[in-house]
């Protein structure tokens, strides 16, 4: 399985000067596996999802994207970022760009692809996400659902192998929630590799081949979903699956 | 409905609108009459004093004016107002200062030219705008070459350069020169390098914490020593060294508040999508942050624009030198008002002209993405 290997932490360890956040993560992920990552928060889920491109430094241990090691070297860091798609929480999309720039810029400006293919490329992925009729508009005039499907398919125009996402729904309206899963699982079943920060456990359930729980910075337990919600082994991720289930 | 209808229907509007803000109470009746009448006296004085009862070029007798003697005001004391033919009399001075009157053709020439070249800058969306781009590139050369000469015009020294022209010539040049050096100053203070971040600290603080007097002086006197032997720039480039170092500083301290208001995740957003630090400054964070700061922005232009005026403690005959060089001739001494309400209200053309644009932008840029 060492061949499919995408995603290797080893010991990485991170602090905000004296708060220790991640403590000796390890964590392995291969190429086309769906990990749903789960978590109180300040557990450092997010942390460790935004040291894998780089959005924070780690101190210590490694981190190897596609056999790239993270370190202070530029190059890297440009080169993972490439591979590694990001969706944000709060979406931030560039309001001041129209949907369709939005979604064209990255290509056009870090892969210098010609402007009607960048745009023909992000008219292709709004048609993904099922919101081509909105490509005129301006982020300002979308739901937050829209905002976040614009903000995936921007992501997916880079045409990276691995996706990150930091609470995609988190900040979403209930009734928008299922598009922007509907689209995540579409794109699961397509066989992209995956690491999802997300509290839908119903989500979890119908894509995830790993769960991940963190507390205070570590990983409690990583199991398969059967394994994970039927039998869990700590307390701690008994607890917590006993309050978000039951809420 | 018929015409009287909807007569009956908007004079009651102003009606209301007249009860409401101006009649409402007792009080507010009182001051309302107190404000016009105080409104009356001072307009109508100042009507009669520069329009009604004032000479423009001809005296009551219908004779020119071509001495302060001549005023109607000084022949027939209290019954006239101003004596314009001051600013007639001086009207080249006050456009091209000492310039060589038959050259003058030069600086109308870029005085009519200097609207098309920041046309494309000001609106984005006026037909040919590129080609309005291109000349606005073009334009200091050609001005620097009309103005000052080089093959085929005779070279005409700064020295000789003054009034609106100097005035011109300090603001434009000084708030173009200004605008990327702050943008640069703006970055620099919030790298993460730690020398760029304190050299830009420390200029911004420095030319802030001095008067541009001061500054002005400096570069008046020290700039020399600081060049090698034989360089020697004239003047007016010492006076714009200062007044572009002194406006970027400023101006740097209004993007760097446009900066501050984006939020983090913008940068975030740009990085995961594989932009480098110039093409998440350029395409993502600089558009963001200069509109936020453009109330700011224009604010220190209107400043510096009423600044220049101060670089006639150097010896330079900005308008307002020129205006006190022309209350010095003994022809014309004593016009006071004429001379200075005729210089506000060049400055206040041009600075109003800056308000109201700067009021444009925020409407359209709030309306362009809703």
């Amino acid at each position: 399985m060492s061949t499919d290997q995408v995603i290797h932490l080893e010991k990485v360890n991170k602090w905000y000067d004296d708060f220790h956040v991640l403590k000796d993560i390890d964590l392995i992920v291969n190429k086309g596996q769906k990990i749903v990552i789960c978590g109180p928060s300040g557990s450092g889920k997010s942390t460790m999802i935004r040291c894998i491109n780089r959005l924070e430094a780690h101190q210590k241990g490694t981190i190897v994207v596609h056999g790239t090691e993270l370190t202070n070297d530029l190059k890297n860091i440009d080169l993972i970022r490439k591979n590694v798609g990001m969706v944000f929480q709060q979406f931030n999309l560039f309001p001041h760009l129209s949907v369709l720039d939005n979604i064209s810029l990255a290509p056009i400006w870090v892969k210098k692809m010609p402007k009607n293919e960048a745009e023909d490329i992000a008219m292709s992925y709004l048609e993904k996400v099922k919101i081509p009729e909105q490509a005129q508009k301006f982020p300002g005039q979308l739901s937050g659902g829209q905002q976040q499907r614009v903000a995936i398919a921007r992501s997916l125009a880079m045409n990276p192998d691995i996706m990150l996402f930091d609470e995609p729904t988190s900040a979403l309206d209930p009734e928008m929630i299922k598009e922007v899963l509907d689209v995540m699982i579409q794109l699961a079943e397509e066989g992209m590799t995956m690491l999802v920060v997300t509290h839908e456990m119903g989500f979890a359930k119908t894509v995830a081949d790993q769960m991940i729980f963190m507390d205070e910075g570590r990983i409690v337990e990583q199991a398969t979903p059967d394994e994970f919600f039927n039998n869990p082994k700590s307390d701690r991720t008994k607890l917590f699956l006993s309050q978000i289930l039951n809420h | 409905m018929s015409s009287s209808a909807i007569q009956i229907i908007s004079r009651s509007k102003y009606y209301n609108w007249l009860v409401k803000n101006l009649f409402s109470s007792w009080v507010n009746t009182i001051l309302t009459v107190i404000a016009l009448i105080f409104v009356y006296q001072v307009g109508s004085f100042f009507l009669y004093w520069a329009i009604f009862d004032a000479d423009f070029r001809y005296n009551f007798q219908g004779e020119l004016i071509i001495d302060r003697g001549f005023c109607s005001k000084n022949i027939m004391p209290g019954e006239y107002g101003a004596c314009w033919a001051i600013i007639f009399a001086r009207w080249n001075q006050f456009m091209y200062g000492l310039y060589p009157i038959e050259e003058a053709w030069r600086v109308n020439l870029i005085y009519a030219l200097l609207p098309l070249a920041i046309i494309g800058i000001l609106f984005d969306k006026i037909p040919f705008r590129r080609y309005f781009i291109y000349f606005t590139f073009i334009f200091p050369f050609l001005a620097y070459f009309m103005l000052y000469g080089g093959p085929g015009l005779s070279v005409v020294g700064t020295n000789k350069w003054g009034g609106l022209l100097v005035t011109l010539f300090l603001g434009v040049t000084g708030i173009g020169l200004a605008f990327p050096l702050s943008i640069l100053l703006a970055l620099g203070r919030r790298s993460k390098m730690p020398i760029i971040k304190s050299l830009c600290v420390v200029f911004i603080e420095f030319i802030r914490g001095v008067p541009l007097i001061t500054l002005l002086f400096t570069a008046n006197v020290m700039l020399p020593l600081f060049l090698p032997d034989g360089v020697n720039p004239d003047n007016l480039l010492r006076a714009l060294v200062a007044v572009t170092l002194f406006q970027s500083a400023y101006m740097a301290e209004a993007i760097r508040g446009g900066l501050q208001a984006i939020p983090r995740g913008q940068v975030e957003a740009a990085q995961s999508l594989g932009l480098s630090y110039w093409q998440t400054t350029r395409k993502i964070v600089l558009p963001q942050a200069l509109k936020i700061a453009i109330p700011p922005i224009v604010n220190t232009c209107i400043g510096l624009f009423k600044d220049t005026s101060l670089v006639l403690i150097i010896g330079l005959f900005d308008l307002l030198g020129i205006g006190r060089a022309a209350l010095a001739d003994m022809t014309w001494t004593k016009l006071y008002y004429e001379v200075y309400v005729f210089i506000s209200l060049v400055f206040f053309i041009f600075c109003f002209g800056m308000s109201r644009y700067s009021l444009y932008l925020e409407k359209k840029l709030k309306t362009d993405n809703s």
